[in-house]
């Protein structure tokens, strides 16, 4: 589960081998291929109760939406939740591996997980792939010593904030906290401020768009909304369905059944057998 | 002003000379403008900081100048090169004036002169490195507007450039409205650069708001915001 020392050959995960080829051809001038990222909208903020999470649906592969309606909140254990931007690959390898590591932690304790120590399992993965695991996170949860809040960079720095966002759309949702947040927000206000902020980055940023998801954790409970906010339905849906007009005519009625002019051979047994 | 035309000898080394007389980099830069229409006429906010690449160098610019009768400009980016358009819109005014007819140029005119400049010295590949917003009302109707400094130009209820763009931008789309009273006008400005004090690390907090109304053009004496900073998570990162 942890990084040994330099000597074991490597069993699996990322071997930076072709790092230096890579950089030999880029000196020789060929252009390395991009990735798929996630613009992204993501928010969290603490309200007096716990955490809430914000994300957009948006899933983008250059300029086109590969996913109109992805899930960017992962699970990381029942009480602590991870939004994730940048890579999709990144974020969902990583969110999921410390959250199977979180689990065997839980069974080994016995006790519930602590915000800080997913912290410190993501910090520790991403600083040791300098930056080249390309996942900034939102980390939100409630356990025994309160409600955190923490942001990861990919190069594995960490924040602790009241209120974070992150992600291309991270300047319009920021807008909308520095000028909105205060502390002490009941649950209502703040699922509204943190709407409000993501509906801020899916107007305004062109990465993110789609629906808004929120999650809100609090001591013992934890609600996942999906699709909160939907505020870009399919406008133009005709209500009739696809009716053909009037005016194509019907010239002939005759049904010529064509297994007269076709021999079908019975294959014994082995016929589209793969 | 002379152009050359850039050499290339074997090595291809540009002529050192023909750089020169181009505008490569900006120097001394001033960070966003945020310009509103309101009930009145327009309002428009910048605060007074001139950056030298990453120090704050100078803290007393006015960003902000008054046009003629009718309009306003404000300008980020470099700021000799604003210097130069007020020269350039100095003299516009000045033969305006020598026309003695009555008539005087509204902010209309003035910003298409400021594209036509602005594209023109774009195609030369020698630009005035700004990036202008021009407000201004005649005879009642209300004008605000935006010239880059490739020449893109347009006009709308409310612009902001720079880092305002992506900061302020939002904040505007969803709380502008219509009939915005003074008070209120002001409000929304003072929210939008706060958010830039913030989270924009050329901004100072030090800030002008200029009005302008059909009647008269005011620019305000410089003050600051208040800044709240007591959250529990910052005094305590547990």
């Amino acid at each position: 589960m942890s990084q040994s020392s330099v000597d074991l050959p490597p069993k699996g995960g990322f071997s930076f081998d072709l790092c230096k080829r890579n950089d030999m051809l880029t000196q020789k001038g060929l252009k390395a291929p991009g990735f798929l990222k996630t613009g992204t909208t993501i928010v969290g903020l603490i309200f007096q109760d716990g955490v809430i999470l914000g994300a957009d649906t948006r899933a983008t592969e250059g300029p086109i939406v590969a996913d109109k309606n992805c899930e960017k909140i992962h699970y990381m254990a029942p009480n602590i939740y991870c939004c994730g931007a940048g890579t999709a690959a990144d974020t969902e390898a990583v969110t999921d591996m410390v959250s199977s590591q979180l689990r065997l932690h839980r069974y080994q304790t016995g006790r519930d997980s602590r915000v800080i120590t997913a912290l410190t399992l993501l910090k520790k993965h991403l600083f040791s792939y300098q930056g080249h695991v390309s996942a900034a996170l939102v980390l939100g949860g409630v356990d025994i010593s309160g409600p955190h809040l923490h942001t990861i960079y990919p190069h594995g720095s960490t924040d602790t904030l009241p209120f974070a966002t992150m992600g291309s759309g991270s300047l319009a949702a920021m807008s909308v906290f520095e000028a909105k947040y205060k502390e002490g927000l009941t649950r209502d206000e703040g699922i509204k401020l943190v709407a409000e902020a993501i509906c801020s980055g899916i107007f305004n940023d062109l990465g993110s768009g789609s629906n808004v998801d929120i999650c809100v954790i609090t001591k013992g409970h934890k609600e996942y909304l999906r699709n909160y906010m939907e505020p870009n339905p399919r406008t133009y849906v005709s209500s009739k369905g696809y009716s053909f007009t009037k005016k194509t005519e019907v010239l002939l009625t005759k049904i010529t059944p064509l297994s007269e002019r076709v021999e079908v051979v019975e294959v014994a047994g082995e016929a589209m057998e793969e | 002003m002379t152009f050359t035309i850039p050499i290339e000898n074997g090595n291809g080394v540009k002529n050192a000379e023909a750089d020169s007389q181009r505008t490569l980099y900006p120097y001394v830069t001033g960070t966003s403008v945020v310009a509103i229409k309101y009930k009145d006429g327009i309002l428009m906010a910048s605060d007074m900081g001139g950056s030298y690449g990453s120090t704050l160098r100078y803290k007393n610019i006015e960003r902000m100048k008054a046009i003629g009768k009718h309009s306003l400009l404000g300008a980020s980016g470099e700021i000799s090169d604003f210097q130069e358009i007020m020269r350039y819109l100095d003299e516009l005014i000045l033969n305006d004036n020598m026309w003695d007819d009555g008539n005087s140029l509204g902010p209309k005119e003035v910003h298409n002169y400021l594209t036509r400049v602005m594209y023109n010295r774009r195609n030369k590949f020698n630009p005035l490195w700004n990036t202008l917003v021009l407000g201004g009302v005649k005879n009642g109707h209300k004008y605000l507007g935006m010239v880059s400094m490739i020449g893109v130009s347009f006009e709308d209820n409310h612009v902001a450039t720079g880092f305002g763009n992506h900061l302020a931008r939002p904040i505007l789309r969803d709380e502008w409205r219509e009939d915005l009273s003074f008070e209120d006008g002001v409000k929304l400005l003072e929210k939008c650069m706060r958010v830039l004090l913030y989270r924009d690390r050329s901004a100072i907090n030090k800030l002008q708001i200029a009005n302008i109304t059909e009647e008269c053009v005011t620019v305000s004496e410089p003050y600051s915001l208040k800044t709240f900073w007591g959250f529990s998570a910052f005094t305590n990162p547990s």
